[in-house]
């Protein structure tokens, strides 16, 4: 239960060889992690949350579909229905976005091959959210350079496919769930994500940003500025990198 | 149709304020990202400021709670969170052992506080 044992085939085994089968074994790896429990958990709860604001479930859907990340989505959902207006919400959710851009531009490098163009790397982009970027930097060791693109469209598809499901039920288990449960519900966010990226650090810079991010969100927030993740974020990612430089030289 | 989505205008802000705010970093980041190394100083400083803003969503969802996380008290969703990490690190990194126990705290204590 605490993991699933998924071993990939060799780097040179034959299953590799056909981009059909590499997309298999991408769509099989949505099994092989407990980060798949914790976003059809968030699912559940932005279903939840989208009934509870007077959404429909097509729009709920489309949105998991199409924005296809778990905090930007509960950010438009709380701000539109506390009555923000559309310009409002879309500011609060471009901000919160920001961090994708830092995510594709990490992870792409990893799939390219001399041969890849721009435009086979578009769905794969799309795809790219928090679960999928700690996914790939765990699983593209195990995976041949010139078959990730086909892995990942697989595993994007399969995990989009569980949170999917997990929205419609979430939606439909709203009118019957108790402000317990909800609460616990809205809790896993923060927990997965937290310990999700704690076992991601790799170097002191990543461990250092976790902290003083955290640190500094709530002081920043006291200045009510509209960009405060945007300003604590910097700040801290930034002062994070200072120190890993001044130890490299050091 | 219309009753499973919305009116079309419920669709339009679902594009405007949802879809493209997020599709514009994710395709910026496919535009400038292709001269980066994969092992640069730059992509190092980039991955410290994702991990810092994600850590900023965090603390955001913790600090001021949504909905009906905010029914639960300051010091139980801090110390809730507290306990999940401690036995994250006490199951040597285990994500799920971490989860589970950060709940059962809230659970528990939400349950002795009435």
């Amino acid at each position: 239960m605490v993991r699933w044992p998924l071993t990939l085939p060799p780097l040179d085994s034959t299953s590799w060889q056909s981009p059909l089968r590499a997309f298999a074994w991408g769509l099989r790896s949505v099994a092989s992690t407990v980060l798949t429990l914790v976003l059809f958990a968030t699912y559940l709860g932005i279903g939840a949350l989208a009934h509870d604001s007077h959404f429909s479930l097509g729009w709920v859907l489309a949105s998991t579909a199409l924005v296809w990340a778990g905090p930007a989505q509960i950010i438009l959902i709380s701000t539109l229905g506390s009555g923000a207006t559309v310009v409002q919400a879309a500011i609060a959710v471009t901000v919160s976005a920001i961090r994708l851009f830092p995510m594709v531009v990490s992870v792409l490098p990893m799939m390219r091959t001399p041969q890849t163009k721009r435009r086979h790397l578009v769905l794969a982009t799309h795809f790219i959210a928090v679960t999928l970027w700690v996914e790939c930097f765990r699983l593209f060791p195990h995976v041949p350079r010139e078959r990730r693109i086909a892995f990942t469209h697989g595993l994007g598809i399969g995990l989009c496919l569980v949170c999917l499901c997990a929205t419609t039920l979430g939606y439909g288990l709203a009118a019957r769930l108790p402000p317990l449960l909800g609460a616990a519900i809205l809790l896993l966010t923060p927990l997965a994500f937290l310990l999700s990226t704690a076992r991601n650090c790799r170097q002191l810079s990543d461990i250092l940003a976790l902290v003083l991010g955290l640190a500094l969100f709530p002081l920043v927030s006291l200045l009510h500025t509209g960009v405060d993740i945007l300003i604590s974020g910097i700040t801290a990612g930034t002062i994070a990198y200072g120190v890993h430089w001044w130890r490299e030289r050091a | 149709m219309s009753n499973f989505i919305g009116d079309w205008h419920a669709l339009l802000v679902l594009v405007v304020a949802g879809f493209l705010p997020n599709e514009v970093w994710r395709m910026l980041g496919l535009w400038f990202g292709g001269g980066v190394d994969e092992g640069s100083e730059l992509l190092v400083w980039v991955r410290a400021v994702a991990t810092a803003i994600l850590a900023g969503v965090i603390a955001q969802i913790l600090v001021l709670p949504p909905g009906a996380l905010a029914s639960v008290p300051d010091g139980l969703r801090y110390g809730a969170v507290a306990a999940g990490f401690a036995v994250f690190m006490l199951t040597r990194r285990s994500i799920f052992a971490g989860v589970v126990g950060g709940e059962a705290v809230m659970l528990a204590g939400k349950w002795w506080l009435g």
